[in-house]
């Protein structure tokens, strides 16, 4: 294929990708009657003005609820996000560098978790966290956010290709314990790894919404795509919901951008490491 | 209460469907159930309600701070259909529901064969409230049975016909009072540019509404089986006739409550709009450029002078199976929907029409409503829900004949089969779904 015509099919490709998110902005600047009334992609004589008027009204809303989902979220996918992803480390990091029995059946296991949807676990996961008087709290959430298949997965294959197995020979012999060996050598090395496994946890619980669907009740503890789908559903009997909603969705998007571009120079070289050993 | 029927969502609400029946299904044959004694519990009491009416906060904490000692706590979520329902069952099969929910009529059937309510019939206060109550509201939480009552009426949806005055005034055109002069109308209407009313195909419960009007029965239950009647010859009368419309595409098919539909009514595209009385705030919220130009008629009749009406939506407050407290529970859903003060505050803030028949003394519904012209539109629809067949029976699978019946229609819009196929369609697999839940069926 010649250069232009990739070129051509890129292009194509990132219209088609950032379309619906310039819509998110342009739309994002119009009054709730404006929606219809203008031009779809394009600002109107007063954007800049209504978009501040959006935002000031979206965090006024209810007592400020939009703020509390965003602050929610932000602990779900945050704290989870980086509680998963030592945990994800350590279990890799066992399975790479420790021969044990079993080993090659664990980790089997595990990786079945990834063939699993999230989904398909919200309903059991209800049912026990019911047992346990935990529906309903933050808990609900964040517990089952900690687990990610998928991160061990990748750790264990970039600790198998990073981490010599001679540097952790050495590290013992200079009389450092397991575990300080680990938190101050392995993770180091597997820095890559780690990141790539904390963003891809981070917007797998930011966009988690079957979940918090089934477990959360108060309106209070909605992470901030429940509380969006929430006011979406009442839009037909509060209109100016519908406004809120997409410069909600816009402003949810924000943080996921945010972590993205602060960390995708970790991420990127991360995931290709693991390839070419 | 209006409700959108997604693919998604119902297609989830009926997977679990099946997994809450396997579990309930056994019980679900009972329907001449015991009242069970409802006994006052001692000391305070705290109820769980949840909800996803706006503003429903503030309407209980006028009765907080009434009844310190029995104390209501709201919960909100998304609508019914998107996602509460599901939850319901879920919580409900978990032993861990709230005390009281609200559920449209149409998804009540539902929740009575699942064994998901507390009949409260024999709670202080509760039997004797029927003739409070419109009485077709009564007969959608008793389910017709002895001694029953399943939740409290809360709103309705009496249905009349919205209509551009001025512009049939300008063309010259007779408001139509029967379906017959409706569809004249439409082809007059058609020949100015316009159209005469949007169909919208996954309205089912608009189009059951029609059926309603026309004294069809979808479904019946002798308190052993059920019987589903989707294309008796009331229902066929209607399918034919809104058939006939869409084929010489006298009405558009904009999908309901969009931008694109709102802009339509707004730029006077549409002409009439046959809905519930809740649709007054729809209209004048997606349309405000058309203010002062609207009306309200009865709906057009099938037969001349006749006064039928048919109904689109409404719920009511339901104690949920295993509630601890059902005594305060039924007596804070009775207050809820009968108090004057909160019937009057819930309108206000959550656009819910009572099922209390007081509601036609309340201040929100005199005088005239200046989008309508000054016109007393509450009037016209108090008349309707007056005259809204009080038989009319749900089935307990609604959510899947909606999203069957609604294919079928989105199919006939584009030109294979016929408003009347997807409804023999839907016929089909409401029994083929009655019968793989154990729902006794009548075929």
């Amino acid at each position: 294929m010649s250069r232009s015509a990739a070129m051509l099919v890129m292009g194509v490709f990132t219209l088609y990708f950032l379309t619906p998110i310039w819509w998110l902005l342009t739309t994002s600047t119009k009054t709730g009657g404006e929606i219809t009334s203008t031009v779809p992609l394009w600002f109107t004589a007063n954007s800049f003005g209504t978009f501040f008027d959006n935002l000031a009204r979206l965090f006024t809303y209810g007592d400020g609820l939009f703020g509390r989902w965003l602050i929610n979220s932000a602990i779900y996918a945050g704290v989870g996000a980086l509680i998963g992803t030592i945990v994800a480390a350590m279990c890799g990091y066992a399975l790479a560098k420790y021969e044990f029995k079993g080993r090659e059946a664990i980790f089997n296991i595990v990786l079945s978790g990834v063939l699993v949807p999230a989904t398909a676990l919200a309903l059991p996961l209800f049912l026990i966290f019911s047992q346990a008087n935990l529906t309903n709290t933050m808990w609900a959430v964040f517990l089952p956010s900690l687990v990610s298949p998928f991160g061990v997965y990748l750790a264990r294959i970039y600790a198998a290709a990073s981490v010599p197995g001679e540097l952790l020979e050495a590290a013992r012999l200079d009389g450092s314990g397991e575990i300080r060996t680990f938190f101050t050598v392995s993770t180091r090395l597997m820095a890559p790894a780690l990141v790539t496994i904390f963003l891809f946890q981070f917007v797998a619980i930011w966009n988690n919404f079957f979940l918090p669907l089934i477990m959360l009740r108060d309106q209070a503890l909605f992470p901030v795509t429940l509380g969006l789908y929430a006011w979406n559903s009442q839009i037909s009997q509060i209109p100016e919901l519908r406004i809120l909603v997409i410069v909600g969705a816009l402003v949810s998007i924000v943080p996921l951008i945010i972590a993205f571009l602060a960390l995708q120079r970790f991420w990127s070289s991360g995931l290709g490491a693991g390839g070419v050993k | 209460m209006r409700a959108h029927y997604g693919k998604v969502t119902a297609a989830f609400a009926i997977s679990a469907l099946a997994l809450t029946g396997c579990s309930a299904g056994g019980d679900s044959t009972d329907a001449g159930a015991e009242a069970a004694a409802c006994e006052a519990s001692e000391g305070p009491v705290e109820l769980t309600f949840t909800t996803w009416v706006p503003g429903m906060d503030q309407v209980v904490e006028l009765w907080n701070e009434e009844n310190p000692d029995i104390q209501v706590t709201v919960q909100t979520g998304p609508n019914g259909n998107s996602g509460t329902y599901q939850n319901f069952f879920n919580q409900i099969q978990a032993g861990n529901a709230p005390d009281l929910g609200q559920i449209e009529y149409d998804a009540l059937p539902n929740f009575r064969v699942q064994d998901g309510l507390e009949n409260i019939a024999e709670c202080e206060n509760v039997a004797g409230s029927a003739d409070q109550f419109v009485d077709w509201t009564w007969g959608q939480v008793t389910f017709g049975e002895e001694g029953s009552v399943y939740a409290i009426p809360q709103d309705s949806g009496p249905m009349a016909m919205y209509y551009r005055a001025d512009l049939f005034e300008e063309a010259g055109i007779e408001v139509p009072t029967t379906w017959e002069e409706y569809a004249a109308a439409a082809e007059q209407i058609k020949a100015e540019g316009a159209y005469i009313t949007n169909f919208p195909k996954t309205d089912v419960n608009w189009f059951a509404g029609m059926v309603w009007q026309n004294g069809g029965q979808w479904f019946a239950n002798d308190g052993e089986s059920w019987d589903v009647n989707l294309t008796t010859p009331e229902s066929e009368e209607v399918a034919t006739y809104w058939q006939d419309l869409l084929s010489e595409d006298l009405v558009s098919t904009l999908p309901s409550f969009s931008d694109e539909w709102n802009a339509s009514f707004n730029e006077g595209e549409q002409w009439t709009w046959v809905s519930a009385v809740w649709g007054a705030t729809t209209l004048s919220d997606g349309a405000p450029d058309t203010a002062g130009k609207w009306a309200v008629a009865p709906m057009p009749q099938w037969e001349a002078d006749t006064q039928n009406a048919g109904n689109w939506g409404g719920s009511s407050t339901a104690v949920l199976k295993g509630s601890e407290h059902p005594a305060e529970a039924a007596q804070f859903a009775l207050w809820l929907n009968t108090d004057p003060e909160a019937l009057a505050l819930a309108n206000e803030l959550g656009g819910l029409y009572p099922a209390a028949k007081s509601a036609a003394d309340l201040d929100a519904f005199a005088g005239g409503v200046e989008f309508y012209g000054g016109q007393e539109i509450y009037d016209v629809f108090a008349e309707a829900s007056a005259n809204v067949d009080p038989n009319f029976t749900w089935g307990p699978t609604m959510t899947q004949t909606y999203t069957d019946v609604s294919d079928g229609f989105g199919a006939a819009i584009g030109g294979s089969g016929t408003l009347m196929d997807a409804l023999a369609d839907g016929q089909q697999k409401t029994i083929d779904a009655l019968k793989a839940q154990s729902i006794p069926v009548n075929e």
